[in-house]
């Protein structure tokens, strides 16, 4: 059961040249336990850290940490998951799953930055909330929910490093921000590969082919212009050197709070709402839609009942459609 | 109409499109019948889903919905193919259900007062909500945010659409991010859970209401029983179903089809002031119109979590079986 949670399937049997063994080769290092997490990064990156714990509801969440910390000389409020090192550890940590109470920790801490005026940095390595019974009941949905809400309109910057697995909503929770930063090694994705697998092929076993198709590699994903810079990492990975890991995500980190600070929070606020605004596209069909109209008297009293428009107008909104989206 | 379910009569007994037999009693029941009965099941008050366009006929005044962006298509921006290519799986859906995509949204009018209503379509690969829905979703907001009229929004979803990758799970923001804002201008939103409401949905503008309804049932969760099995091995000891979220404090009331429409209607006229009335535009509340968003939204920031502490205790009391 805790290779199965660690997701221990063995590495890639050597195949260098077959794309899909060389993206699950980046998966497993993703989830290379070794890697540095939220706790080991602030250990090099920042100059001071104190850890605030719970979330004044019900508990505290040990997946995911939170606390102020100063980074170069600048006051911050650092969210991050924290996955465990060895089994023990991730037993305590429930494997770096989160319950619905790390979200609404994170938003309490989002909510004193804002107050503050501190900026966000937030650490992202989780594979998806905690699907168990004890996380649904308390509303794991809605913690996700209000959590990126409350990140859609926070009046402070905010910083996502992606730094090993990112995985469906419960990542998403804690990765909305001004700038969307992803470890070389990282991967992102709508859903975890075993949980594509799980649906789309109806077997487990097809978790290499769901990682290839859904790309989930940071370079990949920056290529789809949903994050926004990848860092180089070190070496064979980032937990060959994390001291030297830390430094490059510090470098980045500063100058990228540097860059948002100069920005009102207003400003601020309608900048990062235009940033996901246009994520996603989509295609104009030329032909107004026609539903299929069964001849006889249904449709004869339908067209009576429920006059439509001769045409659907579009655009519908006063918003000119974005530049990126491709006609079909 | 022909029935589209994955349950079907003994084929030598009942022709399928005649003759719909009921998962909750097992009685066969005459599809014109059920058609009559809005498709709940007469004996047992079983609801079956039903497609996008049949519920905004059940929801809206006749005549009033104008659909809009109708127009929008998906597009297979990752090449995504699984065991059939993503292509064949949309034009197949198109196909069968005469949709774009899994949702469709226009305004209208309810009871006489403008609203802009976003129905989602099961039928349409499991309603999964990807690009196009998030932006249907996201338009309908824009809509109600611009001409301040209520936004209702009826969700029947697997959850976020594989297919389009991190796409999908960007219209999680989006969709968030237009209902921060209508809430933020103070207009109602009332989110409808129907069966199914699962996923990314779930865990996004679906829990977000003002004030959440959900039809009697209907399966709601966010994660699925494949996903728990396959990650914890464990499943959850309960179905979490609409009474289930109604005893844990994350649905207002459940509410059975034939009073949905009553309902929202009647809710509607407690949350808008008499002034606005049926003509919204010119009665607007004077604090919100006129200034920015943003600090309307400032504004609306310290009221904004107080469902939560209501909601954290309700879940208290089932206790933690699986922490830690």
């Amino acid at each position: 059961m805790v290779d199965r949670l660690l997701n221990r399937h063995g590495a890639a049997d050597g195949q260098a040249d077959d794309p899909v063994a060389t993206v699950w080769a980046h998966v497993q290092q993703a989830r290379n336990l070794k890697r540095p997490h939220t706790l080991e990064l602030l250990k090099y990156m920042a100059d001071e850290f104190i850890e605030l714990h719970g979330d004044r509801y019900f508990g505290d969440d040990p997946a995911i940490v939170a606390g102020l910390a100063k980074i170069g000389g600048v006051r911050t409020v650092v969210i991050g998951f924290q996955k465990g090192q060895d089994t023990e550890e991730n037993i305590r940590r429930n494997f770096g799953l989160p319950h619905p109470e790390g979200y609404r920790k994170a938003m309490r801490m989002m909510e004193l930055a804002e107050r503050f005026a501190m900026p966000v940095l937030t650490f992202v390595d989780v594979q998806g909330a905690f699907p168990g019974a004890a996380a649904e009941e308390r509303g794991i949905a809605d913690g996700i929910a209000r959590s990126v809400g409350m990140l859609t309109r926070l009046r402070t910057p905010v910083v996502v490093v992606i730094t090993g697995e990112g995985g469906s909503g419960g990542a998403l929770g804690l990765a909305v921000g001004d700038t969307v930063v992803a470890l070389e090694n990282s991967i992102y994705s709508v859903i975890s590969p075993e949980g594509c697998a799980a649906i789309l092929w109806r077997s487990g076993e097809q978790s290499h082919q769901a990682a290839y198709a859904m790309k989930v590699t940071a370079n990949e994903q920056k290529d789809l212009g949903i994050i926004d810079i990848v860092i180089a990492e070190p070496g064979e990975g980032a937990h060959t050197d994390p001291a030297e890991m830390a430094r490059r995500i510090k470098e980045v980190v500063l100058e990228q709070f540097e860059i948002h600070g100069r920005l009102t929070p207003d400003e601020l606020v309608d900048a990062r709402y235009a940033k996901f605004r246009p994520m996603g596209p989509f295609g104009l069909a030329e032909q107004p839609e026609t539903p299929p109209e069964r001849p006889g008297c249904a449709g004869w009293i339908r067209g009576i009942l429920f006059r439509r428009p001769s045409l659907p107008q579009f655009p519908g909104t006063r918003r000119a459609a974005p530049a990126n989206r491709e006609e079909v | 109409m022909p029935v589209r379910l994955p349950f079907r009569p003994r084929r030598d007994a009942y022709p399928a499109d005649l003759w719909t037999k009921c998962p909750g009693c097992a009685e066969m029941l005459f599809n014109k019948q059920l058609d009559k009965s809005l498709r709940v099941c007469p004996h047992c008050g079983h609801h079956f889903r039903i497609p996008a366009r049949t519920r905004v006929a059940q929801l809206i005044d006749s005549g009033s919905f104008a659909e809009r962006d109708g127009n929008l298509q998906p597009v297979d921006s990752l090449a995504f193919v699984d065991l059939k290519a993503y292509p064949d799986r949309l034009l197949a859906a198109q196909l069968s259900t005469g949709l774009r995509d899994a949702a469709i949204w226009g305004p209208g009018t309810m009871g006489g007062r403008p609203v802009a209503l976003c129905v989602m379509d099961f039928f349409f690969i499991g309603g999964s909500m990807g690009p196009v829905v998030g932006e249907k979703i996201t338009r309908a907001g824009e809509y109600a945010l611009a001409e301040r009229v209520p936004l209702i929004i009826v969700s029947a979803s697997g959850g976020a659409r594989m297919q389009e990758g991190t796409y999908s799970l960007m219209q999680l923001v989006k969709t968030m991010g237009i209902v921060e804002r209508v809430k933020a201008a103070r207009i109602p939103y009332i989110s409808v859970m129907t069966d199914p409401t699962t996923g990314g949905v779930f865990a996004s503008f679906a829990v977000a209401g003002d004030v959440n309804l959900a039809e009697p049932n209907a399966l709601i969760r966010f994660a699925g029983d494949r996903v728990s099995a396959g990650t914890i091995g464990e499943e959850l000891p309960v179905v979490p179903r609409a009474e289930f979220w109604l005893s844990h404090g994350f649905v207002d009331r459940v509410v059975p089809r034939a009073q949905l429409r009553d309902e929202i209607i009647a809710i509607l006229s407690m949350l808008i002031p008499p002034s606005v009335g049926g003509q919204a535009e010119s009665a607007a509340p004077p604090l919100a119109r006129g200034r920015s968003i943003l600090s309307a939204i400032t504004g609306a920031l310290g009221a904004d979590n107080s469902g939560e502490s209501r909601a954290v205790e309700a879940g208290q009391s089932r206790g933690e079986n699986s922490n830690g």
